[in-house]
C-alpha cells in the first residue's frame, strides 16, 4: 500500500481503568514499531509525553466514566476525535467499578468512609460506559482487550473498511480451537454460549468455565444458560456472581443478574 | 487535564514559583506533581493522584474468595500476576495450607514472565528515552532501532510465559487459589527455553549499556523494604525485611505499617510505624537479597559498577536488567526441572479465616489481607500496593532533587523531575483502587 500524502494522528485515552487495554498497544511488540510508522500517535500519556493538541483522526477510548470531570472530558475528547473506538470493558459496559451501580451496593456502608478528607474526592453514584455520554463509532470488547483484534481496528480505520471483529459466541470458538466442552464434558458452569467471541476461548482450553470477560453476544440467551447453570448445581447467588462481574453492567448481563438476586 | 484545581494546595503562597505536571506521560495511569518553590528554594512537593477511585476493596466484599484472584488482577493491566498471587497466597494463609513443589515452581516463572514483561517495558520504552533525550521509546526507536527492537523482544519472552502458562498475557486466566486451573506439558515450554537464553544475553547486553547512561549524582539514605527469603531471590515468599533491622511475619504486616491519607491526593501513603517513608522495588529487593541473585546476575552486577548496594534510584535502570537476566536464568531453572504435576492444584478451604499475602510486583510488595466468612464469601479486603508505598520517598526524592535544576526554564525542570518519579516505576492506577471512597448517601 502506498502511504497517503499525511499521516492519521492517533490519541490513546484513559478513563477509570487499570490501563491494560491501552498496554495491549505497547504488547504489541512485533507490530509497534510498524504502528508507529503508519499512523502518528500523538497523544499517548502511558507511552510517550509528546503530545499535540487535536483534532484526532483516530481515539482510543480505554476507562469507565466515573467523576464528574471525566464526563465533562469525554465530551472534549468526542468533539476533538473524528473516528472513536471504546477499547475493552470498562470502556463498553463500565467495567468491574460498575458494580458500585446495583441497587444491592450497600450505599451507607460505603460513605462510612476510612477516607479522612473525602471532600477532595469527587465521584459519581455510577460507572457508566462511554457510549452513554458521546456517540461511539466501534466498540472492542474484552477484559482485556485481544490485541490482536485491537490491531485489526486500527488497520481497517487506515484502510477505510469495518474492522473484521467476530460477533458470536465463545462456543463458535472453542469448536475452532478444537476444545473440549468444559460444561457437558465436566460440568463445569461456563458463560461461553452467551459471551462474545474474540479471546480465543481461551478459559475452556485451560480446563475452566469461560467467566464472560468479553461480554454478551447479540441475543444472548442468559436465562436459559442460567438454568443450565442451576441444574448443574450453581445457586442463585452463584449465578447472580457470575453475570455480575467485568461486565456486569452490560444490559444483558445486568437484567439476568437481576432475576437471582 | 488536571481536576485538582479548585484543591487549596493550588494556591501557591506569595513568591514561589509553581511547577505543575499536571499529566505525568509514561507512568500507567495518571498522576500530578505540584513543586512549589519560595525564594528560589523548594518550599514543597506534592505527588497528586487524580485517577478515579474504582472501589475494589468494597465490592470483593460479597464475593467468593475463589473469585479474588481475577478481581484484583483487574486493579493493574501491567501487573495482574502480582495481584493474583498476592491474593492466591493470602487464601492460603487463611485455609494454612502451601502451595509445594512443581505448582510453586510454576507461580515462580509465572511471576518471571510478569517481571521481565513490566521490566521491559519500563527499561525500555518509559525509562531510557529519559535518559536519552526522548519523548518516548517509539521515538527513540528511530535513532536507536535495534536497541528498541532487542527491548521489545526480551519483553515479549515476559509475555510468552504469561502466555503459554497464563492463557493471555495481561490478566492471565489459569491462576487458581491452589494452584493452576490447568498445567502444561513440558513440550509447551519447548521455544520458551530458547528464548530465555537469549533473554538472559540481551539482559546482560541491556545492564551493560545502561551502565553507560549518565546518572545524576543522587545517592540517599533510604530504608529499603521487601521480601526475604533465605533460599532464593524472593517472589512469593518470606519474611518482611529492612536495611533498619525490620524482620517480621507476614501475617504482622499491619502491625508495623500504616497507612496515612495525604489530603492531596486519593491514596493513601503508607508508612512504617516508628521509621517513616520506605523504598519498596527493584532497588529494595536488590540492597536487601544480592546475594541470593544467581551468580551470573551477582557478576553482571558488579561488573556494572554495583558491588551489592546501590542508593541511587536512577540506576534503577541497571538493577531492573540484572533482575530481568535474573529472570531469565530463573525461568530456565524451573523449565529444565519441570515435571508436570498430577494435580493442577491443590484443595483450599479458607471459609471462617483470615489470611495476608505479600509477594514482590515488579515495582515492589504488594500486600493483600482478606478476611472470609462461614460462606467462603470475602466480609473484608484490604489491598496495599507498591506505589502507595513509595509515594513518600517520590516526593522525598523531589525536594532533595529539584533545587539543582530550579534553574532551568519550567520544560526542563519539569521533565527532571518526571524522571526522578519514574525512577520509582509508579503504577499510579494501583495506588487509588483501594480507598473506600465517599458516597453520599441518596435522600
Amino acid at each position: 500500500m502506498s502511504s497517503p500524502p499525511t499521516k492519521k494522528r492517533l490519541a490513546v485515552w484513559k478513563f477509570a481503568s487499570c490501563d491494560g487495554c491501552q498496554l495491549s498497544l505497547l504488547d504489541c511488540e512485533d507490530e509497534l514499531l510498524a504502528v508507529g510508522e503508519a499512523i502518528d500517535i500523538v497523544n499517548f500519556p502511558e507511552a510517550t509525553r509528546y503530545f499535540e493538541p487535536g483534532p484526532y483522526d483516530l481515539s482510543l477510548v480505554e476507562g469507565s466514566v466515573t467523576t464528574p470531570h471525566d464526563a465533562e472530558r469525554i465530551q472534549q475528547v468526542r468533539r476533538e476525535s473524528k473516528f472513536l473506538v471504546t477499547i475493552g470493558a470498562c470502556a463498553t459496559a463500565g467495567g468491574i467499578q460498575a458494580l458500585r451501580n446495583f441497587r444491592d451496593a450497600d450505599v451507607a456502608e460505603m460513605a462510612s468512609v476510612v477516607y479522612a478528607s473525602p471532600e477532595y474526592v469527587s465521584t459519581l453514584e455510577t460507572s457508566t460506559a462511554i457510549s452513554d455520554h458521546v456517540a461511539v463509532d466501534f466498540e472492542l470488547r474484552g477484559c482485556p482487550i485481544n490485541k490482536k483484534q485491537l490491531l485489526e481496528v486500527i488497520l481497517a480505520f487506515l484502510h477505510r473498511r469495518k474492522p473484521t471483529v467476530s460477533h458470536h459466541s465463545v462456543c463458535v470458538e472453542c469448536k475452532l480451537r478444537g476444545n473440549v466442552c468444559v460444561m457437558t464434558a465436566h460440568g463445569t458452569p461456563c458463560l461461553g454460549p452467551v459471551t462474545h467471541a474474540g479471546c480465543g476461548a481461551i478459559c475452556p482450553a485451560y480446563d475452566r468455565g469461560c467467566y464472560g470477560c468479553f461480554g454478551p453476544m447479540e441475543t444472548p440467551n442468559t436465562a436459559s444458560l442460567a438454568r443450565q447453570w442451576k441444574a448443574l448445581g450453581a445457586s442463585d447467588d452463584e449465578v447472580k456472581r457470575a453475570y455480575r462481574s467485568f461486565n456486569g453492567y452490560a444490559e444483558a448481563f445486568r437484567t439476568e443478574s437481576e432475576k437471582h438476586e | 487535564m488536571s481536576e485538582e484545581t479548585s484543591s487549596p494546595e493550588s494556591s501557591p503562597p506569595e513568591n514561589t514559583r509553581r511547577i505543575s505536571v499536571d499529566y505525568l506521560a509514561r507512568v500507567e495511569g495518571e498522576g500530578a506533581m505540584h513543586l512549589f518553590m519560595k525564594d528560589g528554594e523548594v518550599a514543597d512537593v506534592k505527588l497528586k493522584i487524580f485517577e478515579p477511585p474504582r472501589f475494589f476493596e468494597a465490592f470483593l466484599r460479597k464475593r467468593s474468595f475463589r473469585e479474588a484472584p481475577d478481581i484484583t488482577a483487574r486493579i493493574c493491566g501491567i501487573c495482574p500476576v502480582a495481584y493474583q498471587m498476592s491474593a492466591c497466597h493470602a487464601m492460603e494463609n487463611a485455609a494454612g495450607v502451601q502451595v509445594t513443589g512443581q505448582l510453586r515452581e510454576l507461580r515462580r516463572l509465572l511471576y518471571c514472565g510478569e517481571w521481565l514483561e513490566s521490566h521491559g517495558l519500563h527499561v525500555f520504552m518509559l525509562h531510557a528515552p529519559d535518559f536519552l533525550g526522548y519523548a518516548s521509546g517509539i521515538e527513540m526507536a528511530r535513532d536507536h532501532r535495534d536497541l528498541v527492537e532487542m527491548g521489545l523482544k526480551l519483553k515479549k519472552i515476559g509475555n510468552d510465559i504469561g502466555n503459554v502458562l497464563g492463557g493471555r498475557e495481561i490478566h492471565p486466566v489459569n491462576v487458581k487459589v491452589g494452584g493452576f486451573y490447568k498445567v502444561p506439558y513440558a513440550r509447551d515450554f519447548q521455544k520458551l527455553k530458547e528464548d530465555l537464553k537469549w533473554g538472559a544475553d540481551a539482559s546482560e547486553k541491556t545492564a551493560r549499556w545502561a551502565a553507560q547512561l549518565p546518572f545524576p549524582d543522587f545517592e540517599q539514605d533510604y530504608e529499603f523494604v521487601s521480601l526475604s527469603h533465605p533460599d532464593e531471590y524472593a517472589m512469593n515468599e518470606g519474611r518482611v525485611v529492612s536495611n533498619r533491622g525490620l524482620d517480621i511475619d507476614i501475617t504482622d504486616y499491619e502491625t508495623h505499617f500504616e497507612e496515612q491519607h495525604a489530603t492531596y491526593t486519593n491514596a493513601l501513603h503508607s508508612v512504617l510505624k516508628g521509621h517513616g517513608p520506605y523504598f519498596v522495588g527493584p532497588l529494595a529487593r536488590f540492597n536487601l537479597n544480592f546475594d541470593r541473585l544467581t551468580p551470573r546476575a551477582q557478576a553482571l552486577a558488579r561488573e556494572t559498577g554495583l558491588d551489592g548496594t546501590c542508593l541511587n534510584p536512577f540506576k534503577s535502570i541497571i538493577v531492573r536488567a540484572v533482575e530481568m537476566l535474573y529472570a531469565c536464568e530463573e525461568a530456565l531453572r524451573v523449565l529444565e526441572n519441570y515435571e508436570r504435576p498430577d494435580k493442577p492444584a491443590i484443595e483450599v478451604d479458607p471459609a471462617g479465616h483470615r489470611g495476608c499475602g505479600l509477594t514482590e510486583a515488579p515495582r515492589g510488595s504488594l500486600y493483600h489481607r482478606y478476611e472470609i466468612g462461614e460462606d467462603g464469601l470475602i466480609t473484608s479486603a484490604k489491598i496495599v500496593p507498591p506505589t502507595s508505598q513509595n509515594q513518600k520517598i517520590i516526593e522525598d526524592d523531589l525536594r532533595k532533587f529539584a533545587p539543582q535544576y530550579v534553574h532551568l526554564p519550567d520544560d526542563k525542570l519539569q521533565w527532571h523531575c518526571e524522571q526522578a518519579i519514574r525512577n520509582y516505576d509508579p503504577c499510579i492506577s494501583c495506588a487509588t483502587h483501594f480507598l473506600k471512597i465517599e458516597r453520599k448517601e441518596l435522600s
